[in-house]
């Protein structure tokens, strides 16, 4: 079951950290490869040779590719312990719904907060804000999207709390007053040692932030 | 005479255990429609009017207002490859995924593949014109040629028999040849793409496949209506 396992990730990645946290909450070990993604490795082209994105999990030498798709091997494969996904196939379509959500519209919504002009950066917090809001009320009353335990939806989410700070010095967007239960929910997930120590220092990624930004966003 | 059919559907709604929300024309509620016929499962199926949108549409898909809608014993199950998951944990015959979790998780990504990329690619090439479409062609077929390496020694993407990608894939063996006729583009030929034809031609003229197909003649009406809406738009004003 164990075997040999490899990630190939890219430390500020979103999509990264997920498969990270996963990981962490199985208490599986692997060996993490840093990926320099304007200079792809030879390794990552001949795993990932259709969408060559991280992360990739390879196990056993075989390539797992796209975030939610290698959670859901990881929780497949190491199903002795730490559910991601619950049992019930109702709620599992629930969780497989809004996991899909947060990147489908979470996170296209987040990239069109950079955008080059005043006005279409406006639009894109106007719309970035609403799909979290959206998220808000999804969550509800509830510890986690899970319900009494983290879960799937609140893994794909989670790593997003990583850039609220950034978003808050750059563009102004201020998720602890305009979803508060998010918000919330994020200090939650934080308690937990395998979110904590996906984290990265803030400062560091603030300036990977900052820095990435600057590409899109002329004023 | 959609409002008719509505109250007969919301009289029918109370009763019934399944229904599906779909349209005539709709590539992704055929994927449920394919997965719930392939399991011999009964249902009752709403045509819905997405110019119109029915209230209980609205109620259950509140936040895409879209089609597929599988509503199984009143709880609403959205996003078609999410419900075929769905269909396939709940009722075990004629499995559509395979147990083991490397090649679940294979399946899984090419039917991301399809709806993120190859999809997309496609749908750029039958709207767009001049340079713009040529550089959709090369992209559109780049993807192709992904798909085509994937069926190499096998039948279906599933193997002997249709599953997940190929229901995943489904639209391809129908609109594909329908948006070549109406735009004039060939992009795929049995020459480049053997494997790929050959698999449009079982998945097409499989059983339940081959029933299932709205009306060629209506679809051929309805996307040269579309391209004409694209068109005007890129016209030189």
């Amino acid at each position: 079951m164990a075997g040999e396992l490899v990630l190939l990730d890219f430390w500020p990645s979103l999509f990264g950290m997920r498969v990270r946290i996963a990981l962490a909450e199985k208490g599986v070990k692997y060996e993490s490869k840093e990926e320099d993604l304007s200079n792809k490795s030879p390794l990552l082209l001949e795993m990932n040779p259709i969408i060559k994105q991280i992360p990739v999990l390879i196990h056993n030498g075989k390539p797992v590719c796209e975030s939610l798709i290698i959670v859901q091997y990881i929780d497949e494969v190491w199903n002795d312990k730490s559910p991601l996904l619950p049992s019930d196939p109702y709620q599992r379509a629930q969780a497989r719904f809004w996991a899909d959500f947060v990147d489908k519209k979470v996170y296209v919504a987040s990239r069109k907060v950079w955008r080059p002009k005043r006005e279409e950066q406006e639009e894109g917090k106007k719309e970035f804000l609403e799909t979290l809001k959206t998220m808000e009320a999804e969550l509800g009353d509830k510890p986690y999207f899970g319900g009494e335990t983290f879960g799937y939806v609140d893994l794909a989410f989670i790593p997003f709390y990583s850039w609220f700070p950034s978003y808050k010095v750059l563009d102004n967007i201020n998720i602890e007053a305009e979803c508060p239960k998010i918000f919330a929910w994020a200090k939650r997930c934080m308690q937990k040692e395998a979110v904590a120590k996906t984290f990265h220092d803030e400062k560091k990624v603030y300036e990977f932030v900052a820095k990435t930004r600057k590409k899109y966003v002329s004023a | 005479m959609a409002s008719s059919a509505t109250v007969t559907a919301n009289q029918l709604i109370i009763m019934a255990e399944l229904k599906l929300f779909r349209t005539w024309s709709s590539p992704f509620p055929l994927r449920v429609v394919w997965a719930l016929d392939f399991k011999g499962i009964q249902y009752d199926t709403i045509f819905e009017d997405l110019s119109n949108k029915s209230s209980l549409l609205l109620q259950y898909n509140p936040i895409y207002k879209k089609v597929p809608v599988l509503v199984h014993n009143g709880k609403p199950l959205l996003e078609s490859l999410v419900i075929l998951e769905y269909i396939d944990e709940t009722w075990k015959q004629t499995p559509l995924l395979p147990e083991d979790p490397y090649e679940r998780a294979t399946a899984r990504f090419w039917a991301k593949f399809g709806d993120d990329k190859v999809l997309p690619s496609i749908w750029n090439v039958f709207i767009k014109q001049g340079k713009d479409q040529e550089e959709a062609i090369v992209t559109a077929q780049e993807n192709l040629g992904f798909v085509e390496r994937q069926l190499t020694g096998k039948k279906f993407f599933n193997g002997e028999t249709i599953g997940f990608v190929d229901l995943a894939f489904g639209w391809l063996a129908k609109l594909l040849s329908l948006w070549e006729e109406v735009c004039g583009v060939t992009l795929i030929d049995h020459e480049k793409f053997p494997l790929l034809s050959e698999w449009i031609q079982n998945f097409a003229d499989a059983p339940i496949i081959k029933e299932s197909w709205p009306p060629r003649d209506k679809l051929i009406t309805k996307y040269q209506a579309l391209l004409e809406v694209y068109t005007s738009k890129e016209a030189p004003k």
